[in-house]
């Protein structure tokens, strides 16, 4: 059905026939993103595999700007020459209905010299039954770690190998090749008489070698063992401490109150002027740093081209900058440039990439070693159902504890509510060095004055 | 204008021309010792535009294709994915899969017998992406949404309307002669305000969907959703946050349903039984919810967003009664399921598209009607919630569920108190518990497009119930 594809991510074949297919549409500026990825991952069920996949996977994006200077986009994961024409002749057409109030332009930054991120050499793929050994392994020390531990419901270990690749009209051409593997443990536990609990672990690597399967295992054991033992809490207002995760879970669920493109269009909780505004606690400093040693697979560059780099946003409570493309950089006027955040599309899209919090100690009292009467909130669930980014609003489950003289009794089941700006500027203490996780990291950051709801 | 149409040449079909390929590739696969073999190919046509305030400013055609194929030996299975639908990269992706399972392609026939005749479900549906709006149409559409907003609304900061289609062709081959073509068309439109006046704010969404009805868009009741969505900012906008507290709770029609959807529905699919993370494993022919719920599952509706003429495993779907007057009946299965648990397929095998192995999957699930009234439930609370749209939600690896409220209104001696609505609650339970709650229900049923994201990615769906009353409920607030 296919033809046979350009060599895979062979740059100037695939540059030689974008230009020639353009040239024949009469098209002067287009550019192409595209991502290839092979994915391999592995399951269990209580000593016996249970799936096994892989997966080969391309996705291309095509924009070309017509005459008039507007944006028409097409994706396809067709890379076969009469695929890519296909996605050319889609995007002119698209073109007649680009946005003619504010189009995107290339990114003048696309050909910036791009500093290679050397930190992260890929692995190699090991072989699937590698793979499915080593889970099969951690499945069982996580059985035989506590009589109560039955089954791990949700456990899985995956790599895959990226390819991205951006080229423009403009000469631009970026490449970057990633690896990654991750190890996920969920173990369900259930002791006669009580509910079941559950609470697990993940971990990442550039590589399975490089992955801290001991690390995710024990977590995942101690914390679903932590919550064995749970009892109901009073519903009321607590000073709360939330762990690194969960903390980056909440920051990530209101990014738009740093995307300059949510600003613009007036969905953001900040705007134009509000740079250098208080809208933390002094305590608190943010920054986005794609590039961080820690940060697996980072991008070397973003959807438009643009280097990618580390962002103060937050400063001692101060917000200090917005997360921008070129569109929103131009809109905005004020010598603002792209900061290698933006997504590709017909309308560009911002994200964080990898968020770096680091805060001062504040109120030395609070600890989680010896405080009593708060709650420490270890993970947040449904952020995609019970997060009013455009309010300001969020009122989320979470599995957590109640903090006693430093002991932990589980929490059974509870929500914790709240606005975001007040939360950010009742935030008393920071504790501790910060923490990594898949999206970041951060120290554990204590909010006072935040409304629990127990499950009665 | 031109109007876009990326149909792809008709060379491209996937129809009766791949018989030869497919049994070839599926010979293969049963000589090299598998117990199963089962093939998904599929090309897709998506569109997505959006428009904003008065402008389209998102115009997003994508294409696709690819296969997936799935090899079955033991209680094991191996899947190997690819967008290459070249007979090449097909027969790499076979041996992927079975090589997964230790097996080997063998010299040696296999003396499989070969495909059935094709159930071809797609005939009389090849002018449907034709016959879907143009862009130019789609645009206006989405442009008489945003007006009508800003004609209805006040204090309107964002005005946002979109719309989305989805065309699909996908073929299904198995070693068990399953041979079956569709075409599916799915259309969704949505529109999200956000109302704002000083530091009150108030963001409201609505959304609808209909499966294969190129005619959708032109009927979307514009100026009634609008003003709707437009009634409810004004009325969220001020309302006060909800005080956290254990209420009776009565949950409007049609998006209510997700209660039913997230707190019960997932945990009877077997992808739940095969993991042991579902506490009605074990009650079937039991008593698991109050005798005035029965609960239904089923995929034949005409047009409903979860309808399908057969699943993504060419079964084609049944009406699964699930709970019967507060008796399990049955669980969803699909294949995999069918294999691990002994229950048997249901015609629920869903997947998002051809990266996923198919899974037990919800398609149009609702709790049947009652004998009551909407008022005669409100009449039976003293002091309690009432839930007019829902948002989102989500079950955990317990069962326990959690779903936000984006519209709710107190309930004061037996009546609605519009005068008091109430924002930023969040219901949660564990269904264990919440299913025999469920005392009362209405006689007003109704259903409600959505999506639904699990093991094998987001399927259409839709959720649906009467008007229901929860004799007591968490409700998570400030």
């Amino acid at each position: 059905m296919t033809s046979p594809p350009l060599v895979a991510l062979d740059r100037e074949a695939l540059r030689q026939h974008m230009a020639d297919g353009a040239s024949r549409m009469g098209i002067a500026t287009w550019d192409l993103g595209i991502t290839c990825g092979n994915d391999t991952s592995v399951q269990v069920d209580r000593g016996e595999p249970k799936q096994l996949k892989a997966r080969q996977s391309t996705t291309a994006m095509v924009r070309v700007w017509n005459g008039q200077g507007l944006v028409g986009i097409t994706s396809t994961n067709d890379l076969s020459p009469p695929g890519l024409t296909a996605a050319l002749s889609g995007a002119q057409q698209a073109s007649a209905f680009g946005d003619a109030q504010s189009p995107p332009r290339l990114s003048p930054q696309a050909r910036d010299p791009l500093t290679p991120l050397h930190h992260q050499p890929r692995q190699p793929a090991l072989p699937m039954q590698t793979l499915l050994e080593r889970l099969l392994d951690a499945e069982r020390q996580v059985l035989n770690s506590h009589p109560a531990i039955s089954t791990v419901p949700y456990n899985g270990l995956a790599q895959a190998q990226r390819e991205r690749l951006y080229i423009n009209s403009a000469g631009a051409l970026r490449r970057q090749s990633t690896t990654t593997a991750s190890l996920w443990l969920y173990p369900r536990a259930e002791e006669a008489g009580r509910k079941p609990r559950s609470a697990g672990a993940v971990r990442l690597a550039p590589g399975v070698d490089a992955l801290d399967l001991e690390g995710c295992i024990a977590e995942a054991t101690e914390r679903t063992i932590s919550h064995l033992d749970y009892a109901p809490i009073d519903t009321g207002v607590y000073t709360v401490c939330f762990c690194p995760e969960a903390f980056l879970d909440l920051l990530w669920a209101f990014g738009s109150m740093v995307n300059a493109q949510a600003v613009l269009d007036g969905i953001s909780l900040s705007q134009r002027n509000s740079l250098g505004s208080q809208v933390a606690s002094p305590l608190l400093t943010v920054a986005d740093d794609a590039r961080h040693p820690r940060h697996v697979a980072a991008p070397e560059f973003d959807g438009e081209g643009t280097p990618t780099r580390r962002l103060p946003l937050i400063e001692r409570g101060h917000l200090r900058h917005f997360l921008h493309s070129e569109g929103t950089a131009r809109a905005f006027a004020d010598g603002s440039v792209a900061t290698g955040h933006a997504n590709m599309g017909a309308k560009v899209t911002l994200s964080p990439q990898w968020l770096d919090v680091e805060g001062q100690r504040g109120d030395s009292s609070l600890s989680c070693e010896s405080s009593s009467g708060v709650v420490l909130v270890d993970s947040l669930s449904a952020l995609h159902a019970g997060v009013k980014a455009s309010q300001g609003s969020f009122s989320l489950p979470f599995d957590g504890w109640l903090l006693s003289g430093g002991e932990r009794r589980s929490i059974e089941a509870a929500t914790v509510a709240g606005d975001i700006r007040s939360t950010l500027q009742r935030i008393v203490a920071c504790e501790g060095d910060p923490q990594c996780t898949p999206s970041g990291r951060s120290p554990h950051i204590w909010v006072e004055g935040l409304t629990i709801t127990g499950e009665a | 204008m031109p109007s876009l149409c990326l149909d792809a040449p008709a060379a491209s079909r996937l129809d009766q021309r791949w018989r030869s390929r497919l049994e070839e590739l599926l010979s293969v696969g049963m000589g090299a010792g598998a117990d199963l073999v089962e093939i998904f190919v599929e090309r897709d046509d998506q569109l997505n535009v959006l428009a904003e305030q008065e402008r389209i400013t998102s115009v997003s055609p994508a294409l696709g294709c690819g296969a997936g194929i799935r090899v079955f030996k033991g209680h094991c299975d191996g899947f190997a994915a690819t967008n290459d639908l070249g007979g090449p990269a097909l027969l790499t992706a076979l041996e992927q899969a079975l090589g997964m399972l230790g097996l080997g392609r063998s010299a040696g026939a296999s003396g499989w017998q070969g495909l059935a005749e094709l159930r071809d479900y797609g005939s009389g549906k090849e002018q449907w992406l034709k016959s879907c709006p143009t862009v130019p149409d789609s645009a206006e559409r989405l442009r008489e949404v945003t007006a009508a907003l800003a004609r209805h609304g006040r204090h309107l900061q964002a005005r946002r309307a979109s719309y989305a289609r989805d065309w699909q062709e996908v073929l299904v081959a198995a070693s068990d002669g399953t041979f079956a073509r569709d075409l599916r068309l799915h259309q969704t439109t949505g529109l999200t305000l956000l109302a704002a006046d000083g530091d009150y704010r108030a963001s409201i969404g609505r959304r609808d969907g209909r499966a294969d009805d190129p005619d959708f868009l032109a009927h979307w009741p514009v100026e009634d959703v609008a003003m709707s969505a437009c009634e409810s900012a004004g009325r969220m906008l001020y309302a006060d946050v909800v005080k956290a507290g254990d209420y009776p709770v009565v949950l409007a029609n049609r998006f209510g349903g997700v209660i039913f959807h997230e707190a019960c529905g997932h945990l009877l699919e077997t992808t739940q039984v095969e993991r042991g993370s579902t506490p009605f494993a074990d009650k079937l022919g039991k008593a698991i919810a109050h005798p005035a719920v029965t609960a239904i599952d089923e995929g034949l509706s005409d047009n409903n967003f979860g309808s399908l003429a057969m699943d993504d495993e060419g079964m084609a779907p049944q009406r699964t009664v699930l709970i019967q007057d507060g008796v399990l009946q049955r669980f969803l299965s699909d294949r995999a399921g069918a294999m691990r648990t002994g229950h048997p397929r249901t015609g629920s095998g869903r997947r998002q598209n051809h990266g996923f192995a198919a899974a037990s999957r919800m398609r149009n699930t609702f709790i049947a009607p009652g004998p009551h009234k909407p008022a005669e439930l409100i009449g039976s609370i003293d002091h309690g919630l009432y839930c007019k749209q829902m948002g989102g939600g989500s079950v955990g690896p317990t069962g326990q569920f959690n779903f936000a409220v984006e519209e709710a209104y107190w309930i004061e001696n037996g009546c609605l108190r519009e005068d008091k609505p109430v924002k930023g609650a969040t219901l949660i339970g564990d269904a264990v518990t919440v299913l025999p709650r469920i005392s009362m229900c209405a006689d007003d049923d109704a259903l409600a497009a959505g999506f639904c994201g699990s093991v094998s990615g987001s399927v259409y769906v839709t959720v649906g119930q009467p008007h229901i009353k929860v004799d007591r409920m968490t409700v998570g607030g400030r």
